[in-house]
Parts: structure tokens; C-alpha cells; sequence
């Protein structure tokens, strides 16, 4: 069963992978320095399909894309969270790591609680207890069911989201 | 009709367009550096096509510069064979990306620039909407030279009055951010207006167009006007204001009554009045980034310093944003008062700003910076403390070698001259 990591507000880029640590394209590398100094433990614990719950504006700060990926790479399967900051929302749908607000998950749940989602419908169940997330907008879905933003330039170019909008 | 950002997006796409509506819209420059550069690079090469054009991608070498590991050393690599692969004809390693886009002529009035970094928000003081993405978004831009955006609603912020003696255009950023919250414009473009805004230099501009982000907004926006004109040395220049806009929200800020903020840590909006933390020790003063670099920013450090010494307890850095900054600060001889004072002076780029290289902060360390990021392991051990602030602030604290009030100083002749240079306001 996937698990709850929870974490506080405004989780900056900096604390997913601090600037000492994104000198690389390998997302293997970027998954092991993932909140390398926030909370050391994280990578060595993270099992695959493991879940985030940050608070509001998550992942404000930086631009840097190596923070959805090293949070991918470390085997994590989605991010909930009270609010995101827009750079960072967008680069996670953009390379596939789903992304979902909920504001009512928050306080309910705690570090280590048992956690599936339904990505599509925002369906969130805590050990039995059922939250809805928000559903994302038109574009972070097509580019869902493409897998990421270049598969989805890659097959169907900007038509793709000029249908949408 | 409409606020900036939508007389800009309905300019560009010969239609009328609205906030909320979403729309793919073609790009004069797509910018990354050297660290969102080679994953924007990776990703570009997965989509097998040509560069959209060589002359609208701007490759800038300024986050770790020069090469200060064998692995930054790695990155700088990729974005070198890229550039000559694909024939990019602007490459440059000279300064902040973001100073050097303005610099260089990519930003205009009325333009529209996508740049991987976040404070790309910046070109907005020149009235050219802008925003940072990440780099697979900017790779989807050198494939095609376009992007999608959700045109944003618009808070409107007004500055009324006249700034005060001893405060800058960083003090209203922070004021601003201390109301609305770290995440206060998410999804919103701001715009920069009022008294106080319209008379400001562009440079100043610049430092509230830059911060903008870090209050969550898309884009800040200010009306180009004469100091615009006068800025990019033309006769004319776009006629672009809002017209009959609908705002999401207004705010008016009192100029006058304005204290000097500090972002206290570990968030830019733990914003308290200086006298609040005034007296609270410092192992390094960082005057430099994208937000306060300029030649301004240095006029006034240098006006504080002149025949005065820095205090021993302190490190004091300072890192003019570009080349041409740097120059023009060497030949009014502030990088000698810089060095006679015991600042030390490192080549243009983003220097200590990310905690990369020239100024790491150790466990327990304190900083006071004139950058705009203050959060936990920005600038080195997650056990430091970054303060931020302007520059008249930075250069009093480097005297004290603790936070101290630039007010209680006479106010420097050097700065002085440098504000009628200028054009300021003083
Ligand atoms: S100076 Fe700092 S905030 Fe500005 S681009 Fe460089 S690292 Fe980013």
C-alpha cells in the first residue's frame, strides 16, 4: 500500500533539490539528493508508488525542473497538496508526475498513512476516508493522457491544445 | 480593451482576448541558462526537429560561472555543443541572464519573452509581458517558437507619494509581499503603477518586475513611458496602457510611510520593519542577483563605502549583474571603493545567489543579501539564515557587521550623483 510523506508549507524548489545537487540531467541522481538536507531520510525511504502531501504553494521558488523529477525519480507516484506554485505544477504534468490540489486532505491525514488515488477523477482515499481533488484544467489533461508535454507536441503538435482551449 | 496583459495577447494574436482564455501564442525570445539549459537541451533532442530559429534562443552561462566542478563543468558542455550544433548565434557569458536580456535589446515593449527561470518576470519593467516556465515548456519553444499560456487575470498595484530618502524600490517589492503573501499573484499578473512607480528609473523598475515571482505572479507588468523611451535610447516608443482594464483586485501603497523591509527567514514574506531585527549579526552582506546588481544598486553600496572599511566579522561580496555593469562601476571607480573598503568583487553572474559558489553559508551562518530568495539551504547549509533587503540596508549592515539603518548615515554624495545620472528621483 502506498504511503503518505506529509510535508509542511511552502516546500521551495531549494528544499526538494538544492542548488548543489541539480548539476545533473540524470534523474537517477536528481531521486537519490531528493530533500537531501529538508529531510535526509526521504530518498532511502520512499518505496515506489509512495505519495506527497505538502501544504500551500508547493514547490514555490525555482524554476528548475530537476525538482518534479527527483521527486519522481525517487519513486514517488503523486503530489497532493493545499495549493501549488505555477512553475512547478506545470513541469510536473509536463514530465508526467501527476499533480493534484486538495485543500480538505490536509489536516485529516498523517506521515505514514496508507493512500491510493484516482488521477484522472481526483478521487483520494485515506484509509477508507475519501477526499476529491480538484480536476486539473484541459491542458494538464491531454497532456496526462499523452504521458508528457513532448509525447504530446511529438504526436499531435500544438492542435492538441488548440482544441482544448 | 483590457489590462496590459491582455492589450499585449490581443496585439499579438490580432483578436480580442481575455483572462482565463487559453491560448498558443508565438514568442520573440525562448532564454535558459546554464542549469535549465541542458535538461531543456535533452528534452528538445527527443523531439527530432529543427531549432526553430537560431537567433531567438538565448543561451546565458551565469549560475555557475566559470565552471567551479567537473560536473558544472559537464552542463557548461552540453549547452557549448548545442549552441554550435545548432547554429545559435546568441551565446553569452557575461552577466544574469535576465540583466543581459534587457541589455541586450530581447525585451521590448509590448513583446512577449519565455525564459526557463523563474525571475524572467523582469523584462515586465520594460512593458513586454514575460514569464518563467520550466525547461521542457521552453524546449516545446525552440521546437516552435511558441507556447501555450492561460492568460492571466490582473492585480493592480498603485504606489502612491514619493519614496522616501533611504528607501527603494526593493522596500515597496517586500511591502507588497508582506500584504499579499509568498503565493499572493499565483496565476496573476501584477501591475506596477502609481506616482512612485512612474517615477522610477527602469533599473529601479526592474527590481519590482523581478520580485514579482516571488509573491507567485506570472508576469509584472509596467506602462512603458519616457523613462522607457529614454531607457532603450528611441525616439518613440509603444504606446501601451490599460485600457478601461477589469482588475482582479487594486492595492494602494503609501510611498512615504514606508519603513525599510526585511524578508526575514526562512520566507520572503517573514517581512519586518528593519528596526524590528536591527542589531542582529552578520557573517556575510551579498550585494548582487537579479533583483538589486545594477549600477544604481552599486552607486549607492559604493556612496556607503567610500573611505570606510567593512567590518572584519563580516564577508562582504559584491557581484555586479552584467559585464557592463561592472565596467561602468569600474570606470566611476566604484570597484576601487569596493576593494579599499574590503568587499570582495567577483565577475558578473549570479555569484553566492544560489548557494553554488563564491559565499557558500555554512551550519549556522547568517547572511544579509540583496538577492530575492531567502529560503533554508538557498544559499548554502540548510542551517544558515538569509536576510534580504535593499541596498542602502546591505551596505550599512557590511559597515556594522550587523543589520543597521542606512537613515542614520549621511546620505552618500556618490549616490547622490549617481540618482541625478540617472535621472532619479533624489
Ligand atoms: S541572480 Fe539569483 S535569482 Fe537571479 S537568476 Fe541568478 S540565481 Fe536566479
Amino acid at each position: 500500500m502506498a504511503r503518505i510523506f506529509k510535508f509542511g508549507d511552502a516546500i521551495s524548489t531549494d528544499a526538494i533539490i538544492p542548488g548543489r545537487y541539480n548539476v545533473t540531467t540524470d534523474p537517477t541522481a536528481l531521486g537519490k539528493a531528493c530533500f537531501i538536507e529538508a529531510r535526509p531520510d526521504f530518498a532511502g525511504s520512499v518505496k515506489a508508488g509512495d505519495v506527497i502531501v505538502g501544504g500551500r504553494n508547493f514547490g514555490c521558488g525555482s524554476s528548475r525542473e530537476h525538482a518534479p523529477m527527483a521527486i519522481k525519480a525517487a519513486g514517488i507516484d503523486a503530489v497532493v497538496a493545499r495549493s501549488f506554485a505555477r512553475i512547478f505544477y506545470r513541469n510536473a504534468i509536463n514530465i508526467g508526475l501527476p499533480v493534484i490540489q486538495c485543500d480538505a486532505i490536509y489536516d485529516a491525514v498523517d506521515d505514514g498513512d496508507p493512500i491510493s488515488i484516482d488521477i484522472r477523477s481526483g478521487g483520494i482515499d485515506v484509509d477508507g476516508k475519501m477526499f476529491q481533488g480538484e480536476t486539473p484544467g484541459p491542458v494538464a489533461v491531454a497532456i496526462m493522457e499523452a504521458g508528457t508535454l513532448i509525447d504530446l507536441i511529438k504526436t499531435r503538435g500544438w492542435a492538441a491544445i488548440e482544441e482544448v482551449s | 480593451m483590457g489590462t496590459l496583459t491582455e492589450e499585449i495577447f490581443s496585439r499579438r494574436l490580432g483578436r480580442e482576448v481575455h483572462a482565463g482564455e487559453i491560448v498558443v501564442a508565438p514568442v520573440d525570445y525562448a532564454m535558459a541558462h546554464d542549469v535549465t539549459g541542458p535538461l531543456a537541451i535533452e528534452a528538445f533532442r527527443k523531439l527530432d526537429v529543427p531549432l526553430w530559429d537560431p537567433e531567438r534562443v538565448i543561451m546565458v552561462f551565469d549560475h555557475i560561472l566559470p565552471a567551479n566542478t567537473v560536473a558544472s563543468a559537464g552542463l557548461h558542455k552540453i549547452v557549448r555543443d548545442f549552441a554550435d550544433e545548432f547554429g545559435v548565434t546568441h551565446v553569452f557569458q557575461e552577466g544574469i541572464c535576465h540583466q543581459l536580456m534587457v541589455e541586450k535589446g530581447f525585451v521590448r515593449p509590448g513583446g512577449i519573452v519565455v525564459g526557463a527561470d523563474s525571475h524572467s518576470t523582469t523584462y515586465g519593467a520594460l512593458g513586454c509581458f514575460s514569464a518563467g516556465f520550466g525547461s521542457t515548456d521552453i524546449a516545446v519553444t525552440f521546437a516552435t517558437g511558441r507556447t501555450w499560456f492561460r492568460v492571466p487575470e490582473t492585480i493592480r498595484i498603485n504606489l502612491r507619494g514619493t519614496l522616501p530618502p533611504g528607501i527603494f524600490p526593493k522596500d515597496l517589492a517586500l511591502k507588497v509581499i508582506r500584504m499579499l503573501g509568498a503565493e499572493g499573484a499565483n496565476y496573476l499578473a501584477v501591475e506596477w503603477g502609481g506616482e512612485a512607480v512612474e517615477a522610477m528609473s527602469v533599473d529601479e523598475r526592474l527590481t519590482l518586475a523581478n520580485l514579482t515571482v516571488d509573491f507567485g505572479g506570472k508576469a509584472g507588468l509596467c506602462e512603458p513611458d519616457e523613462h522607457t523611451r529614454a531607457y532603450l535610447g528611441e525616439a518613440e516608443v509603444l504606446d501601451l496602457h490599460p485600457i478601461s482594464p477589469v482588475y482582479r483586485s487594486v492595492i494602494e501603497v503609501d510611498a512615504e510611510k514606508l519603513e525599510p523591509q526585511i524578508a526575514c527567514p526562512p520566507a520572503i514574506d517573514n517581512v519586518q520593519d528593519l528596526s524590528a531585527v536591527e542589531g542582529t549579526e552578520l557573517d556575510e552582506v551579498f550585494v548582487g542577483s537579479c533583483a538589486n546588481g545594477r549600477i544604481e544598486d552599486l552607486a549607492i553600496v559604493a556612496g556607503y563605502f567610500k573611505g570606510k572599511q567593512v567590518h572584519p566579522r563580516t564577508r562582504t561580496i559584491v557581484v555586479p549583474a552584467s559585464k557592463q555593469i561592472y565596467m561602468e562601476a569600474l570606470s566611476r571607480g566604484y570597484i576601487q571603493t569596493f576593494m579599499e573598503a574590503g568587499a570582495l568583487v567577483m565577475n558578473a553572474g549570479c555569484g553566492p545567489c544560489l548557494g553554488r559558489q563564491h559565499g557558500v553559508l555554512g551550519p549556522g551562518e547568517r547572511a544579509l543579501s540583496t538577492s530575492n530568495r531567502n529560503y533554508a539551504g538557498r544559499m548554502g547549509s540548510a542551517q544558515a539564515e538569509i536576510y534580504l533587503a535593499n541596498p542602502a540596508v546591505a551596505a550599512a549592515s557590511a559597515l556594522a557587521g550587523a543589520i543597521a539603518d542606512p537613515r542614520l548615515l549621511p546620505v552618500p554624495a556618490v549616490a547622490q550623483k549617481t540618482w541625478e545620472l540617472v535621472g532619479g528621483r533624489r
